[in-house]
């Protein structure tokens, strides 16, 4: 993208504030544009012929500098790449790497259902939401078009998810592609020996298709050709060697490509890019399984932080899927996002004024963990976010931003008397030193919490309800 | 017949008439069949068995059999990939072929040179500098970010230093299992730590100091420092309890204790006495570790309050703050990065070595925690796998921002990201065998 300022975005806009697109000025449309929480195409007056000079030459400038390619279809389906910078605090990352698991054409009919069902279904609390994993690549392990075929059936009846259509044998790939040509499946991949049969399939179906070399002059010499011939949905995979000094150089492919593409603006290579960490696999293969996990964990660390806009990975045990897709959440969050949650009293579930009242920090991570791990063991209660300048309760007491005074500020201004008439609180764990002194100052019973709010409802069996409140 | 005629053309004749079938056909003379690179020809699968039939009809003369076999098979691979099953197929609809040529271009992207430079910090002392230490270990000296070997050759891989402590503390389940022998001896964890783990360094962390846990007084301290350094001849870091009362006093007696073994003292912090830890530091010959909470600006003042007192940059080791993945890793790698950064483009408040104590992920709750506390969660598997892995992510993350130490507790999470760096940083003596791996492969991996 060009542009770094809605002033200069506005620049191209009617200036008329008609409200169309539903913001009050053009200017706050333009600051949207820029955030990409608005489409150009919210804003009719620039489709007419007097402004349709500027609504093109907005398009352009606007375009991510990395290509961005959109798999599958309707609510799940996935936009990857559409990258600016090389560093999130330049402005943020935009589309969380993908995350697809694999599943394999000579799998019995059940295992198949079974893992896809798996794959779709997994998901873990993080910060206000569950988090998910993105798609499934159905890999022809037989070499048979019509296995493939039937195993790509399976896997879409049994999943929304994008697929990706995984084997160098074209026939293979259009076999398979038959049965889920309305998806929008991504296919993997053309490569020197195959490009021609690979970029027939793709113009015919309309579908985006992964590039593969690890020989960067032939891969962008690959991408260059299929962009000449009207083929822009174009993934690149570099090839990811899972050790020693293939990893190295793996990890400056990804680099380098990067790079010429958003720092240097060489279109022709400026697509998404595809990790395989499952490579680790057949290093370390399945009789090592738990090593070859941890191996995948750590090449899909690297390529989750530097580039990749979709990996395959193969272990869907907890252990690895967990931080692997942590990961892509922490470095994908918008590092301009707010920490904080508003201050306040949250009711959790049907309190009443014997309900018990917890109290907590506004830093957002601290808050979503606390109520969620309330609200999913259905202990009806009180809230009480108390305002730390948006840190966590170990640092914000080291630090001052949590004490007593606070802990009084927040009973007073949300009139937790109110509502709570036993007038005790249950602090954090992490805040034990300040029991104390905050019963002194507020007057009120102050027990001392678990140190992990995960421990609340053990906590709860044997400290609740206190004297003070029956 | 000089003639020459491609596969390509051959296939175009025949779809232009139309022909499908070949009777009765004979070749006389040479063939010369030229063969595309990736035999970028598709034939509809009907002329494909036409062309299947003149090669197998061909009057083949004794002298040339063999030539010709070859020549026979190749084509017959191409024309029928998948061991022919598809060629029979009817219902595969013709490719029509492409009228198209590979459009080469050479890749290339420019390095980047930057202005600054990481100082190079040597932590532990051998006996030719008036230490104790069979090894030093080196850190920093970076001219481009972490592993960007094709910028400027990252100078020195990270190294790795494993706690241990003066006290038994309690430790999730997965790490406890490994030094329960040895909680009671601070010599004897040392000890484990560098033969069994292959630590590059040790940190012993004085924290039965502080006045709410033990308050061990700081002549006590240091003969536990004494008996570490007695116990291990790799480079030490001395940590205190992080009280910032007591700790001033505690480090002061370690740095005497370990007087001139070059040890990385833990750490001076703007929230307490700095100036009699750095001086201390400074007076016994020891690095002094700046610490601060996820704060560039922070850790540029205290770095300049160094400065001040007059200690040397080649002694100045950071800290900038680890947190745990899912826990503000977000937080602490932008940090670290930019600090990183800053320093490469020429901020020399900030060209320091980075340490991170990764022991720290233990603090997210999916490290140890059995069961997920959400009841919506999905199963989260048996935490004695997750641990390790949340320890080794959250180290290789924080190196590839910027980190140049990790201060570790779980061996198997200290040996992986030992590993990774090595093979990232380019070592020769890492295992190769990536490069034997055929990658392509993984899609039909078994």
């Amino acid at each position: 993208m060009k542009l770094n300022s809605p002033m200069e975005v506005w620049k191209y806009l009617p200036g008329t504030n008609c409200k169309e697109c539903g913001e009050k000025t053009c200017l706050a449309f333009a600051s949207l544009l820029l955030e990409r929480k608005k489409k150009l195409e919210e804003c009719p007056p620039l489709f007419e012929p007097k402004y349709a000079e500027k609504g093109k030459k907005l398009a352009e400038l606007l375009a991510p500098e990395v290509r961005e390619v959109e798999i599958g279809i309707g609510e799940r389906a996935r936009k990857i790449g559409g990258e600016d910078v090389m560093h999130r605090h330049e402005r943020t990352f935009f589309n969380r790497t993908a995350l697809a698991f694999d599943v394999w054409d000579t799998m019995k009919e059940e295992e198949l259902r079974e893992r896809v069902r798996r794959i779709t279904d997994w998901k873990k609390f993080y910060v206000g939401e569950f988090l998910k994993v993105d798609a499934i690549a159905v890999r022809s392990v037989s070499g048979d078009a019509n296995t493939f075929a039937r195993c790509v059936k399976r896997v879409a009846e049994e999943t929304d998810f994008p697929l990706v259509l995984c084997s160098f044998d074209a026939r293979v790939i259009e076999e398979g592609l038959k049965e889920v040509s309305d998806r929008n499946p991504l296919i993997y991949a053309a490569d020197k020996e195959n490009w021609k049969e690979f970029l027939g399939i793709a113009k015919r179906y309309k579908v985006p298709v992964a590039l593969f070399s690890p020989d960067l002059d032939m891969l962008n010499s690959l991408a260059v050709t299929f962009s000449s011939a009207g083929i822009e949905d174009i993934v690149l995979d570099p090839g990811t060697y899972p050790e020693g000094q293939g990893l190295e150089q793996t990890f400056s492919r990804f680099i380098k490509i990067r790079r010429a593409g958003i720092v240097e603006g060489n279109k022709g290579i400026a697509y998404p890019l595809i990790a395989v960490p499952m490579t680790a696999w057949m290093v370390h293969g399945t009789e090592n399984a738990l090593e070859a996990s941890y191996w995948e964990a750590i090449i899909a660390d690297l390529f989750i932080i530097k580039y990749a806009d979709i990996m395959i990975l193969h272990s869907i045990e907890p252990h690895s899927l967990i931080p692997e897709r942590t990961l892509v959440a922490n470095i994908y969050t918008d590092p301009r996002r707010p920490v904080s949650v508003e201050p306040g009293l949250r009711e959790i579930g049907n309190p009443t004024e014997k309900s018990p009242l917890f109290v907590t920090t506004n830093f957002a991570l601290t808050y979503y963990t606390v109520e969620s791990d309330i609200a999913s063991n259905k202990i009806d209660s009180y809230l009480m976010v108390v305002d730390s300048e948006g840190i966590g309760v170990e640092s914000a007491v080291a630090g001052g931003q949590l004490n007593a005074e606070s802990f009084k500020d927040a009973l007073e201004s949300f009139n937790v008397a109110d509502k709570v008439k036993h007038k005790t609180m249950v602090i954090p764990g992490l805040a034990a030193r300040l029991s104390g002194e905050t019963e002194d100052v507020t007057g009120w019973t102050v027990l001392v919490g678990p140190r992990d709010s995960g421990r609340i409802p053990g906590w709860m069996e044997k400290n609740w309800p206190p004297e003070t409140v029956s | 017949m000089e003639k020459k005629i491609t596969l390509a053309e051959i296939a175009k004749i025949l779809e232009k008439y139309e022909i499908v079938e070949l009777e009765d056909v004979k070749i006389k003379g040479d063939i010369e069949l030229e063969l595309a690179e990736g035999g970028g020809v598709a034939l509809p699968p009907s002329i494909a068995q036409a062309l299947q039939s003149i090669i197998s009809a061909a009057h083949i003369s004794s002298s040339t059999t063999e030539a010709i076999a070859t020549t026979a098979q190749a084509l017959q691979s191409i024309l029928s990939p998948g061991a022919g099953a598809g060629v029979q197929k009817a219902q595969i609809p013709a490719t029509p072929a492409e009228e198209l040529e590979l459009i080469r271009t050479k890749f290339e992207v420019a390095k980047t040179e930057w202005n600054g430079q990481i100082e190079e910090v040597t932590i532990g002392a051998t006996r030719s500098d008036g230490g104790t230490r069979e090894a030093t270990v080196t850190i920093g000296g970076e001219k481009a970010l972490p592993f960007y070997n094709f910028d400027y050759q990252m100078p020195h891989p990270p190294v790795i230093s494993v706690d241990c402590f003066d006290m038994p503390i309690s430790l999730a389940k997965a790490v406890r299992e490994h030094y329960e022998d040895v909680m009671e001896d601070p010599g004897e964890w040392a000890k484990k730590n560098v033969r069994e783990f292959g630590a590059d360094m040790v940190t012993i962390h004085l924290i039965s100091t502080d006045p709410g846990i033990k308050d061990t007084p700081a002549r006590e301290a240091a003969k536990t420092v004494e008996e570490v350094l007695q116990a291990v001849k790799v480079p030490l870091v001395i940590g205190g309890s992080g009280n910032p009362d007591k700790d001033p006093e505690v480090l002061e007696a370690a740095a005497e204790a370990a007087e001139g073994e070059r040890c990385l003292i833990a750490s001076a912090n703007l929230n307490m006495d700095y100036e009699r830890i750095a001086k201390a530091a400074q007076e016994h010959g020891h690095v002094i570790l700046s610490w601060t909470q996820l704060d560039i600006n922070a850790q540029k003042t205290l770095n300049r309050y160094l400065f001040k007192l007059g200690v040397p940059r080649e002694d100045i080791v950071i800290d900038p703050t680890t947190a745990a993945l899912g826990y503000g890793l977000d937080y602490a790698f932008t940090n670290i990065e930019r600090m990183r950064i800053s320093a490469l483009k020429g901020d020399t408040d900030l060209a320091f070595p980075i340490s991170c104590g990764i022991t720290n992920a233990w603090g997210a709750r999916e490290a140890w925690m059995k069961d997920s506390p959400i009841k919506e969660d999905s199963d989260w598997g048996p935490a004695v796998y997750r641990g390790p892995l949340y320890e080794i992510m959250t180290g290789l993350t924080l190196g590839i921002a910027g980190g140049d130490m990790f201060m570790m507790m779980h061996p198997k999470a200290a040996g992986a990201v030992k590993r990774v760096t090595q093979m990232l940083f380019g070592a020769k003596e890492a295992e190769d065998e990536g490069k034997k791996v055929k990658i392509e492969e993984w899609v039909t991996w078994k």
